[in-house]
């Protein structure tokens, strides 16, 4: 009977001494290759006695599986350790800033699109409306006449005899209200114009006009939609406050005040020390408006609200002068993300 | 408008304190902007009597020994006036006293004497202007009836508050004392005690005097009385002390009674000196065209058949409700006096004052209208004046010439289901009564029905819903009981697609590293001169501003560039290194100049990047990404942009229009920037401005999805060398043109070297071949790749690099 010891012995020796893929490549060779020695032995095969060639070929093959395993062992560990000495070659520095950029909005964009998804899942469409308005849609058709005080309300920019740079988007209202039948909810959102300038006035400013017309619309439903619009644009713990005003387009007009979000209206700098902050203006519609657009007062009433963009925006950020909402300082800019 | 509250109190009793009736005055629709306490700062300056004056010698210094009773019967003060005298009653801050403005009163040594406080004038007590003796010198010399050690505040009438009120364009029956009363009477729930407009007319007349109305259209009435007799002297104190606070200077009696009906009744009167009236006559009418009159201010002005003036037998005389004549002014040796109480219409008096540009108190009541209830009220309260207060008689001539209107009350009829309706809650019946009743509406009720007698000073009331808002504003807001808009019907809302694939648009530069921005809507054509913008070029055809604040901002811009360049050059005056932005806005394209109808407003997107590392091809990686993102495809064409590198622009087309531009800044329009010159060298600015309006006409209506392909492509890499001004785009679409199953050309890279030569260079194009078909094979792949090399070389001669 063969003994394949010694060979079992030398090619375990030599295995152990193998550390690379090279010489593991060397020992296939050596032994299990085609020419190696374990294949060697079962050529010999032919020569060994027909009543042992059983027991031979078995203890080739055991031989052969051993080296095979013990090859495969040796694989896996030279595989390993070379992926080991792969990975540390590849280390780097992972602290090296890496050259991305993203931008952002500008605040009164984020502002503007936050109140109009306020709105928006109350049922409101939003539309664009000329920003260069006529007169008539501007002032007379809202109920300011000519030469009528309230229009020292506010300073207005003309570009001719009948067209103005529009002073407020309520003009909007207008062409929804001759467009569109009743029920509306619109919302009217874009620049406003008035020649004014100082740390709370820009010659240029935005205003989100809000317009309801229906059956029976109120005072109630304004409150409470405008409740609504607060406690998602400032939190929920605030509420808003009506007081009497005047706007020739509305009647009765209210200021509407929000219980400071800041102090929680105990009384803080923001809100000057009253707990309430005004926010916007509205009311019921006049009905000589809803008249003025071919909308039947004793069927429909209205109820209206103008909103200035860059006042929720300075109340909600804290931005003190809405100059620096025009100045586009990258500084100020990149402040506006979350 | 400024109110006094003691002067609020005489017609009404108010007992709450000042800050409480300010927020009744808050509740009831008038914002009390200030508050102020008259007497504030002044503290322990009492009155004091001297008793005894000695000179100290060597100086001009007065002793004098002090009553100021139960803070001392002897107390020393020094003082350097030389009006006090023995017997006077005088202020005197004692040791420990505040004077305005935070000055503390301490015991001193003048000279060698210890003095212990201060005699005081008017100006240190900062009531100069209406108090006798109040001048800056001497010391305020008090009435003998005033009692030792009583605080001066109290003495002076400076234990009182002034409200400054700011008063609704609607409520010009708001703009005095008596309508102001009204209100707190209505609130306060107190009768109102009416000033009194008593008088007794003497029965002297005169027959010359001819007062009448030619414009009853700008002057539906006007009143004239004839008082004679009349004496000058100084108002009393409590007249003076009140104008004063209010904001008015005292001149004489019967021109503060003037000024004080103005304030108390809100009913502007003029005073004319019948010596100066030719033909003894007054009237208004309008003036003629190019009339001249001198104003009061010394003025000649020139007016047209639009202006109302004052006239007597002669020429005009007066501005009507905006200012008098020079010549029929009142003075001190005036002893007839025709008295004017007139409504001027306030449309009128508006564009007078704006025409001729003045403005007056007398014409700003005017312009937020004057009622003639109170024309009536205020004449018969001035002759009340003039005769208590003994400044002249007055004559039984008067006159009253009316246009015709009504002196009834208008009637109205309101349901209070109506009200009610408006509100939105239900307001009780006598409650909604009561309230009109105390703001002096009539109200006769039957059922649901009112029917509402309106006082005549209330113009602005008109039908229900003014009604509402008198009720709701009394009654209270807090009665409204919020309700998520319930009444109204469920609607759809929300951005329609337009709007956002704007939003998407400016979410997705933002995403590639853009800042929103906003920029104003104005600026200058200097503006336009910076880029160069030719004088023939649409974007002239600006719309100006007829009444800009500043030049800088006059125009309504046509084009976004220059905006973006003044907030490029902020940042980098700012010190920012570089910085990347975009703005999506609408610029203003009149139709018509002047402007008669609306003006096209179509959104433009601008970008500008400045900053190391960037080049053109930044910013055209950002116009590639909008393209992509609507699944577009824009050309680039070499064409002249009056401010744009002429090697390193770009028109861009799409859909074959030209839709906008992109480039780097031109040097000599860097050069010009108003940035330190410093940082003018290395600076790159690069631009781009798209008419969004027409790419969105290039927009697809929507996802269009096509089934993906089973059958397999084949890519093959092609280099070429070619001339270095052959524009790699014109390759691609050569490419495209050149082979159907070319589905897709990507440019791999350019190579220049010495080898190929200086004006050669070699550009490797990935083209994938694709067909819906059939399988590209292997050779088909390498027939189109040799048909696009040998059609390149015949084109361009391009030489296939191996």
């Amino acid at each position: 009977m063969a003994d394949f010891n010694d060979l079992k012995q030398k090619l375990e020796q030599e295995l152990s001494a193998v550390s690379d893929n090279e010489s593991l490549s060397s020992f296939w060779q050596a032994y299990l290759g085609k020419t190696g020695a374990v294949s060697a032995l079962m050529k010999e095969m032919k020569n060994i006695p027909a009543d042992e060639k059983k027991e031979y070929g078995k203890q080739v093959n055991e031989l052969r599986a051993h080296a095979q395993q013990l090859y495969d062992e040796k694989k896996c560990e030279i595989d390993a350790l070379e992926l080991q000495k792969r990975y540390e070659a590849e280390d780097i520095d992972v602290t090296i800033p890496s050259d991305v950029q993203t931008g952002n909005l500008h605040p009164i964009t984020l502002i503007r699109q936050e109140m109009i998804d306020v709105f928006a899942g109350m049922g409101f469409e939003v539309l664009n409306t000329p920003e260069i308005e006529d007169d008539d849609t501007n002032f007379t058709l809202l109920n300011v006449l000519k030469d009528h005080p309230a229009r020292d309300m506010q300073d207005t920019f003309y570009v001719s005899d009948n067209y103005v740079l529009r002073t407020h988007t309520t003009g909007g209202d207008i062409h929804v209200m001759k467009e569109k039948k009743p029920p509306i909810k619109a919302l009217n959102p874009g620049r406003t114009f008035r020649s004014d300038s100082d740390a709370t006035h820009s010659p240029m400013f935005s205003q989100m006009d809000i317009l309801v017309v229906d059956k029976g619309i109120n005072l109630c439903d304004l409150q409470g939609m405008l409740d609504e619009f607060v406690q998602q644009i400032f939190n929920k713990d605030v509420k808003t406050r009506l007081r009497p005003s005047y706007f020739p387009f509305t009647e009765p007009s209210v200021e509407v005040d929000v219980s400071c979000f800041n102090c929680g209206g105990k009384g803080c700098p923001l809100c000057k020390g009253t707990g309430w902050i005004e926010i916007l203006g509205g009311g019921i519609l006049n009905k000589v408006v809803l008249e003025n657009c071919g909308i039947d007062p004793e069927e429909y009433s209205a109820l209206a609200a103008g909103i200035g963009i860059e006042r929720i925006a300075m109340l909600k950020y804290g931005i003190r002068n809405m100059g620096q909402l025009f100045e586009n300082d990258l500084e100020f800019l990149k402040q506006f993300r979350a | 408008m400024k109110v006094l509250y003691s002067w609020l109190k005489e017609y009404v009793d108010i007992d709450i304190p000042a800050q409480e009736l300010a927020d009744k005055f808050f509740g009831a629709g008038f914002e009390v902007e200030e508050l102020d306490y008259l007497g504030e700062g002044i503290s322990k300056v009492v009155v004091g009597v001297v008793t005894a004056m000695e000179a100290y010698e060597g100086t001009h210094l007065q002793i004098c020994t002090m009553d100021c009773g139960e803070y001392g019967k002897d107390i020393i003060i020094l003082t350097g006036a030389d009006n006090v005298f023995v017997g006077a009653h005088v202020p005197a801050a004692l040791v420990g006293a505040i004077l305005p403005g935070g000055f503390k009163i301490k015991e001193r040594k003048m000279v060698e004497k210890m003095s212990y406080g201060m005699l005081c004038s008017g100006e240190e007590l900062g009531i100069a202007g209406w108090y006798p003796g109040d001048e800056v010198n001497g010391i305020l010399i008090l009435p003998e009836d005033t009692k030792a050690g009583d605080d001066i505040v109290k003495v002076l009438g400076l234990d009182d508050y002034i409200f400054d009120i700011s008063i609704t364009a609607n409520r010009p029956d708001c703009q005095c004392i008596l309508g102001l009363a009204r209100e707190v009477a209505a609130f306060l729930k107190k009768p109102l005690k009416e000033p009194c407009f008593d008088y007794t007319v003497t029965e002297v007349t005169n027959d010359q005097i001819k007062v009448y109305d030619e414009a009853y259209d700008l002057c539906p009435r006007f009143l004239g009385h004839y008082i004679y007799d009349v004496k000058h002297f100084e108002a009393p104190i409590w007249m003076r002390q009140r104008l004063n606070s209010c904001g008015m200077k005292s001149i004489d009696a019967i021109v503060d009674i003037t000024n004080y009906v103005l304030l108390e009744i809100g009913q502007p009167m003029h005073a004319y000196d019948l010596a100066t009236l030719k033909g003894s006559t007054v009237f208004p009418r309008r003036a003629k065209d190019g009339e001249k009159i001198t104003t009061l201010d010394e003025k000649e002005r020139e007016l047209t058949s639009e202006n109302l003036v004052i006239c007597d037998a002669e020429e005009p005389i007066g501005l009507a409700g905006i200012m008098g004549g020079l010549d029929s002014e009142i003075t001190e040796k005036t002893t007839d006096i025709v008295l004017e109480a007139a409504k001027f219409m306030r449309d009128n008096v508006r564009r007078s004052c704006r025409m001729l540009g003045v403005h007056t108190d007398a014409a700003g009541r005017f312009e937020k209208g004057v009622d003639e209830y109170s024309v009536e009220c205020g004449m018969k309260r001035c002759l009340n004046l003039v005769e208590s207060l003994g400044v002249a008689k007055i004559s039984s001539t008067s006159f009253d010439c009316s246009g015709g209107a009504s002196r009834e009350e208008r009637e109205i009829e309101v349901k209070m289901s109506r009200v009610n309706a408006v509100l939105g809650i239900d307001v009780p019946k006598d409650e909604m009564v009561s309230i009109l009743e105390s703001l002096n509406f009539k109200v006769s009720v039957n059922g649901d029905d009112m029917k509402i007698r309106i006082p005549r000073y209330r113009e602005d009331v008109a039908h229900y819903q003014d009604i509402a808002e008198e009720i709701i504003r009394e009654y209270g807001y807090d009665h409204i009981v919020p309700r998520f808009i319930e009444s109204a019907k469920v609607t759809n809302g929300g951005l329609n697609k337009a709007q956002k694939r704007e939003l998407d648009l400016k979410n997705l530069l933002c995403h590639r590293g853009m800042f929103e921005i906003s920029s104003m809507a104005m600026y200058s054509p200097a503006d336009l001169d910076m880029l160069r913008i030719p004088e023939d070029s649409e974007d002239r055809r600006f719309v100006q501003i007829l009444n800009p604040i500043t030049e800088n901002l006059s125009i309504v811009r046509t084009i976004l560039a220059p905006s973006m360049l003044n907030v490029l050059v902020n940042n980098i005056k700012l010190g920012h290194e570089a910085g990347r932005f975009f703005e999506l806005a609408p610029v203003y394209r009149p139709k018509s100049l002047p402007v008669t109808e609306y003006v096209n407003e179509p959104l433009h997107l601008c970008l500008g990047i400045f900053g190391k590392g960037e080049d053109f091809y930044s910013m055209k990686a950002m116009i590639e990404a909008v393209a992509d993102f609507y699944d577009l495809e824009f050309e680039y064409k070499k064409e002249e942009i009056s401010y744009l590198h002429p090697g390193r622009s770009a028109a861009i087309y799409a859909g074959g229009k030209k839709i906008g531009h992109l480039g780097q800044l031109r040097y000599e329009i860097v050069n010009e920037l108003p940035i330190a010159e410093g940082k003018k060298g290395d600076l790159k600015v690069f631009m781009a401005e798209i008419d969004y309006a027409l790419l969105s006409e290039c927009f697809k209506d929507g996802i269009h999805f096509t089934q993906l392909s089973d059958k397999a492509a084949a890519s093959r890499d092609i280099s070429l060398v070619v001339d270095k001004k052959t524009a790699v785009g014109d390759m691609i679409a050569s490419v495209k043109g050149i082979s159907k199953l070319a589905k897709e050309v990507s440019l791999f890279d350019i190579y220049e070297s010495e080898k190929l030569g200086a004006d050669k260079k070699s550009v490797t194009l990935s083209v994938k071949f694709a067909t819906d078909d059939h399988d590209v094979t292997d050779e088909e792949a390498d027939q189109a790749r040799d048909k696009i090399i040998r059609k390149l070389s015949e084109q361009i001669g391009a030489v296939a690099r191996v």
